[in-house]
């Protein structure tokens, strides 16, 4: 366990970064932000690797990995659906030939 | 594996909550979104590699075809998702996220016996529970599985509040005893609360919500990382709760709500005055080629587009529409509401996907004054956000958002599929208006025959 003053330290820290740093965000950007803020929360995929690396029961296991599971959806499923809507945004300046089509081979 | 000391893997994790920062400021802004959500992808990476490196860790190979499967089964659905339908996909990231947070507060449980780490462990296990049913229920309302409107029913608020009590009660057992019986009693009052706090949320304030439980998995990861004593997860989660807490109250002030309105105002009744049902009263039905000569023939014509042009996929269609009344001469512009399709800033996506260019895209508050000078306003699919009903009718569940004043406009035309009630469940008075007419059909279909008619013209 850490030393909870520094602990309190970093998290009134942390708060407000996060106030700061979205206060003057424009409402077209609002769905994107969600989402990627939603893909950093998906971190807990660290936490889950911990878990499952400690785990000694076959059922421990079990959950842990299921964990891992969930949180890797979380995390990559965030940053690559926020990409995506961010794509459209920058497209009309770019004016790429590919739409859609893309490199995962669809 | 060890290969990492305790000092360089204190910075890698410093360098990954960096990059998140720098993530959530980039996402801020048009310009730097993209890079922004780029280097917050960069800093998932750095973090992950350095658990590998760092932690001393059982099962690998398990770990990584977990992180395998949950990949393969990611990436493919957020590539291939209609855009139509990524909100859903974004509650449903987000409650996934809060299941995992969850999980391993439950795991940890045997690991410690610090009273506040039990705390710590009692706050992830509830949040986390409340975010994942909380999201399934978003989830289902936004593909309309269950009911958009409020669902209430009689001795709910009773029932709540023995759901806060009773998952008070089981999280001081734990804390005293470290029970893993009364850590799983607390999970499944921790999901009961997440189905109670969302079912009685009106469909058109399932975004917000989104939002809010966004920030609950925020909060639920930074305490997961006091259970852990892992710095970054303590930094990661409590950004995301501060800036999901912003966010939520801003996009709540874009619809004229408050955010507490907006969780319990059904249970304050008046919410749910809605109708279901639709109404026989006469309106004015038109053809694709009248509407054509309307557009056609005006000066200047404001499109509205709502979730209908988005779920018929018409945002193509529409795009085409536009740029032939161009070349005609007609001024076109289009006026977004800040809540337009599901989500804030989601109707923006579907038409900058559809190559609509960006000066042509007016918010609300630029829109409004504009209306008195226009000769026609084109209503697609959209029916909430130009209700008067959220100027007029105190009590209406969409009381006091901000509308587009399409009724100051010399002709308002409606594109819809039927009679049907909006998101809100509320009937909208405009569309019996005199000055109104109606073209019935898909979205698409009646914008592709209103294109051929203007062709035509």
């Amino acid at each position: 366990m850490m030393d909870p003053i520094t602990l309190l330290t970093v998290v009134v820290l942390a708060v407000f970064v996060g106030f700061e740093v979205v206060s003057k965000v424009t409402s077209k950007l609002h769905t994107p932000l969600m989402s990627g803020a939603n893909a950093i929360h998906g971190i807990i995929l660290v936490g889950a690797i911990i878990v499952a690396g400690q785990a000694s029961d076959p059922w421990l296991l079990t959950v842990a990995l299921i964990a891992v599971v969930l949180a890797t959806v979380n995390l990559v499923g965030g940053f690559v659906v926020t990409d995506r809507m961010l794509e459209m945004f920058g497209s009309r300046k770019t004016n790429r030939p590919r739409a859609g089509a893309g490199k995962d081979g669809t | 594996m060890s290969v990492l000391g305790p000092g360089w893997t204190a910075l890698f994790y410093l360098a990954a909550a960096v990059c998140f920062i720098l993530a959530l400021k980039g996402l801020s802004s048009p310009r730097t979104a993209r890079r922004g959500n780029a280097i917050g992808a960069t800093g998932a990476l750095v973090a992950v590699l350095t658990v590998f490196l760092s932690a001393k860790l059982e099962n690998i190979p398990l770990i990584i075809a977990a992180v395998a499967v949950g990949s393969a089964v990611a990436v493919p659905v957020a590539r291939r998702v209609q855009m139509t339908q990524m909100p859903q996909l974004v509650a449903l990231f987000n409650g996934v996220g809060g299941g995992a947070a969850a999980l391993v507060a439950v795991l940890e449980l045997g690991h410690s016996d610090d009273p506040w780490v039990r705390l710590a462990v009692t706050f992830t296990m509830l949040v986390g529970a409340v975010s994942f049913a909380g999201s399934a229920v978003t989830v289902g309302k936004l593909q309309e599985l269950i009911s958009t409107r409020p669902l209430l029913f009689p001795g709910m608020p009773v029932l709540m509040g023995a759901v806060v009590v009773g998952a008070v009660a089981a999280g001081g057992l734990v804390v005293a005893t470290g029970s893993v019986g009364w850590a799983l009693a607390l999970l499944v009052l921790g999901l009961v609360a997440g189905l109670l706090l969302v079912l009685p949320v009106g469909g058109a304030d399932v975004p917000i919500v989104i939002s809010l439980l966004n920030a609950f998995t925020g909060l639920a990861v930074a305490a997961s990382g006091i259970v852990l004593g892992n710095v970054l997860l303590l930094v990661a989660g409590t950004l995301v709760g501060a800036s999901g807490t912003i966010l939520t109250k801003v996009m709540a002030a874009a619809m004229g709500r408050g955010v507490t309105g907006i969780m319990f105002g059904a249970f304050r009744g008046g919410s749910t005055a809605g109708s279901t049902v639709q109404s026989d009263r006469p309106v004015r039905s038109s053809s694709p080629e009248d509407v054509a000569v309307q557009l056609g023939y005006a000066q200047r014509v404001v499109i509205v587009p709502g979730y209908g042009l988005a779920v018929a996929q018409g945002q193509h269609t529409i795009a085409e529409l536009a740029t032939a009344l161009a070349a005609r001469g007609v001024e076109v512009v289009f006026a977004i509401h800040p809540v337009a399709g599901r989500m804030p800033g989601h109707m923006n996506v579907l038409l900058a996907e559809a190559n609509v260019p960006y000066e042509a895209l007016k918010e609300l508050e630029e829109a409004n004054p504009e209306f008195p000078n226009t000769d026609v306003a084109l209503i697609v699919g959209a029916n909430d956000v130009v209700n008067p009903a959220a100027k007029s009718t105190p009590g209406a569940p969409i009381y006091g958002m901000p509308i587009l004043e399409v009724a100051q406009a010399g002709q308002v035309v409606f594109l819809k599929r039927s009679m049907r009630p909006g998101f809100a469940g509320i009937e909208n008075e405009l569309l019996f208006d005199p000055k109104t007419t109606l073209l019935f059909g898909d979205a698409k279909d009646s914008l592709t025959r209103v294109l051929g008619a203007v062709k035509a013209l």
